[in-house]
């Protein structure tokens, strides 16, 4: 090993830190210009950050126009000339539009009290006090309101078909359902897939490698192209319907794995203990192993969740009216040709708002389950 | 770690259900009774014959009436089942193809094939790129200075929030804004950004380019081969195998190769004549959107796995290589690296698995890798159920091929234990 040890003289380590050196500058010196190379960097950086910063400002403050005269129809002319940055008008003209797709316009009300329910029953399920029945009976409710609202015919509402939802609430109702139906299906074939019966295994195995081993589009196309094929003529679904189906069977398979990682971690002892109490292997599951594996999973379940959420996205391609594809329709028109980047950058922000949030959720969790432990 | 993503990196050997053992008795057929095992009755093992035979008889009948109404569906549609279809010939163009394809010419067969080396062609070039760029990221995010960690960590929430889709047309929109060719960004001698994608330098007809990435493929082949011989300890090469001799080769032996086969070596740099640019080659608005917005993506994901990857080498051994009087690069090279290539790869190989797989959203920026060109297949002849038995065999198999080579890689850096 004499290769590796050195005969050289090496420098003295760095003095510790000064305890005088507090405050401001202290607090600079230590983290920004400790050392020449660490000095180095900070000044490349501040100056790129500077020049990108500057060239952003100057696109999308400074040059943007914020609204061009819209009656009787658009007229961009202002957002065309030479000089002009980020035509934000196309985000106030359009917003409702993104929002909520082809919704009638003056039920739209209707729309966004869906989206507003989807949104408060979030941090109430983040809440674990809440966790339990309680919870499962405050979605049911909460959804049956958004079924209501977003069909109308009842209580002097109109019937809006589902080939006229779009934007914000497809999505969240994609993800929503995408999750509250996978979840229970995952907890099924990860248990089928622990299990000892070699026919059950089996087909849990080919079930879950099939649809980990293609990509989530041929999943939907299989769902929109295939699915009227399967079934008898006279029965069929909507694509909505077809491409939630899609979404639940590709979402199950990726969460059952991560549920029998969790049923992996859960001790022997548990099912054991249980079983000694004279427990069956339902009443097992269900009372003592399911709960803590579920436990043990939470974070990664997280980590899906967003996954799933960006994923719905991929609804576009087969043509359903979703966030991403109402922002894409938007700039579609004539008049708004060619000013992409602000409507992605609007529907960017509203993905990023759901999935941040969800994330630090996640994290915060993680933290206070390791503290539990 | 906190990768948000589809982590798959759960084992896959199948698993005892943590000592249930009243489960074991339904397998009762299949395992011997030991002697101070549970003893099992007859009534178990009859009961669990009839549950399987009951369950192969569902799936059975669901799957025959899946089947009969497949094909009277596609038989009162007109449509004939069979892969007879894939030697009709196409009548659409291909915009993207490493391989000539004339329109009423060929077949779907060869188009199905320029897909296929489509979306390698995608993967490949994301793999390389998210890789570097990820890596870079990730070990910046740990550097002691503060302004290029926060920096790079707002890179990686800012990208792995937003939906890949959603960046893909975002990138594909923000090049087809850019100025037209006459107005063309120059980004060094020779490399054009427009509106038409990216003008690059190109060798003649791309031969040249071929036999120097072969003549390089086989350097690495022969150093990783000779590097897996002296490990097992039959050939000791000593000093011929470091990294300068390593590059040494890797940069002659290419160019040598092409200067000996008489191929043009003299680059052909694209120049503005008029309203388009003559010579070089380019890169299309659609591939380098889709390169670009994937690479982004999955380099924040390759960033956290790496950063992940690093943060569980113990800091003791660290602090012991500088101990011994090892330099930082020295430690990182010997020490730091060879362990967290360890937690690393298994995340990173389902990682890539993912970019092969996000490469299907191709279709939504109109590159023609496989998945676009099964579609439009399906739509022109309607014989989904084959679309989609070749979309899932060929994605199955590229799949199988990565994870083999990925866990091939992962034994060689596994910790060798007695």
């Amino acid at each position: 090993m004499s290769h590796f040890v050195t005969t050289a003289e090496k420098p003295a380590l760095p003095r510790p830190v000064d305890p005088s050196e507090r405050g401001v500058a202290g607090w600079l010196r230590r983290h920004l210009f400790s050392s020449w190379s660490s000095t180095a960097i900070t000044l490349i950086m501040l100056l790129l950050l500077g020049k990108l910063a500057w060239l952003f400002l100057d696109w999308a403050v400074f040059r943007a126009v914020w609204s061009v005269p819209s009656a009787p129809s658009p007229d961009t002319q202002a957002c065309r000339t030479a000089d002009a940055g980020a035509c934000w008008a196309l985000i106030r003209e359009k917003y409702r539009f993104i929002l909520f797709g082809l919704y009638p316009y003056a039920e739209q009300w209707r729309a966004a009290l869906s989206v507003l329910i989807f949104i408060s029953l979030y941090p109430l399920s983040a809440d674990r006090r809440l966790w339990g029945w309680k919870l499962v009976m405050l979605w049911v409710a909460g959804l049956a309101t958004v079924f209501v609202l977003m069909y109308g015919g009842v209580m002097g509402l109109a019937y809006v078909p589902e080939d006229q939802w779009g934007g914000l609430p497809v999505t969240l109702m994609l993800a929503t359902f995408g999750i509250a139906l996978a979840l229970p299906l995952a907890v099924v074939v990860a248990l089928g897939r622990s299990s000892a019966n070699p026919t059950v295994r089996t087909m849990c195995v080919i079930y879950v490698e099939l649809i980990r081993g293609i990509p989530l589009i041929s999943v939907l196309f299989m769902a929109s192209v295939m699915f009227p094929l399967f079934l008898p003529d006279g029965m069929n679904f909507s694509k909505l319907l077809r491409a939630q189906l899609g979404i639940v069977l590709f979402m199950g398979a990726y969460l059952s794995e991560t549920i029998r990682g969790g049923l992996q971690a859960v001790p022997a002892g548990q099912s054991e203990a249980a079983q000694s109490l004279g427990l069956g292997y339902w009443k097992t599951m269900y009372f003592v192993v399911m709960p803590q594996a579920l436990t043990l999973v939470l974070p990664p379940i997280i980590s899906l969740c967003i996954g799933l959420f960006k994923s719905t996205s991929l609804v576009m391609i087969i043509g359903i009216f979703d966030l991403l594809n109402a922002g894409k329709r938007a700039i579609a028109e004539p008049a708004w040709q060619g000013f992409g980047a602000e409507a992605y950058i609007f529907v960017g922000a509203i993905y990023f708002a759901f999935c941040f949030s969800m994330a630090r959720f996640g994290a915060g969790l993680e933290k206070r389950l390791r503290r539990d432990r | 770690m906190s990768g948000q993503r589809a982590v798959c990196n759960t084992p896959r050997r199948s698993v005892e259900p943590n000592g249930w053992r009243g489960l074991r008795r339904v397998t009762a057929l299949s395992r011997s009774t030991e002697a101070g095992d549970m003893k099992y009755t007859s009534r178990d093992v009859v009961s669990s014959i009839v549950i399987q035979m009951l369950l192969i008889m569902a799936v059975g009948g669901v799957g025959w009436f899946l089947v009969a109404t497949t094909l009277g569906n596609l038989e009162s549609r007109g449509v004939s089942t069979g892969f007879a279809f894939l030697w009709r010939i196409v009548s659409m163009p291909i915009a993207n193809s490493w391989i000539e394809f004339i329109p009423g010419v060929h077949t779907y067969a060869r188009a199905l094939l320029i897909g296929l080396l489509n979306t390698l062609t995608v993967s490949g070039a994301v793999i390389v790129v998210c890789t570097i760029v990820g890596a870079f990221i990730g070990i910046a995010r740990l550097s002691p200075n503060l302004l290029l960690a926060k920096s790079c960590g707002a890179y990686v929430e800012a990208v792995r929030n937003v939906p890949v889709l959603l960046q893909l047309v975002f990138w594909y929109q923000l090049i087809l804004q850019l100025p037209a060719p006459r107005a063309a960004f120059k980004l060094a001698e020779g490399f054009f950004i427009s509106n038409r994608g990216i003008r690059y330098p190109s060798f003649g007809d791309g031969t040249a380019v071929g036999i120097a990435g072969l003549t390089l493929l086989v350097v690495i082949i022969a150093f990783i081969f000779a590097a897996g011989l002296q490990r097992k300890g039959k050939i000791r090469f000593g000093r011929l195998l470091s990294l300068p001799i390593f590059l040494v080769l890797a940069i002659c032996l290419p160019v040598a190769a092409v200067l000996l086969s008489g191929q043009a070596t003299v680059p052909d740099v694209p120049v503005l004549k008029g309203l388009n640019f003559r010579g070089g080659a380019t890169l299309t608005p659609e591939l380098s959107a889709l390169v670009i917005g994937l690479s982004i993506y999955t380099s924040a994901f390759v960033a956290e796995i790496v950063r992940a990857g690093i943060l569980g080498v113990p800091s003791g051994q660290r602090e012991a290589a500088m101990a011994l009087g090892l330099g930082p690069l020295v430690t990182l090279r010997k020490v730091i690296i060879p362990q967290a290539l360890r937690i690393i790869i298994p995340p990173l190989s389902s990682e890539y698995l993912g970019v092969i797989k996000n490469s299907s959203l191709a279709v939504a920026v109109g590159y023609p890798d496989l998945f676009a060109i099964v579609n439009s297949m399906i739509s022109d002849t309607g014989q989904a159920v084959e679309g989609v038995t070749i979309i899932i065999l060929a994605f199955l198999t590229i799949s199988l091929a990565v994870s083999a080579l990925m866990n091939w890689y992962n034994r060689s850096v596994a910790l060798v234990t007695r």
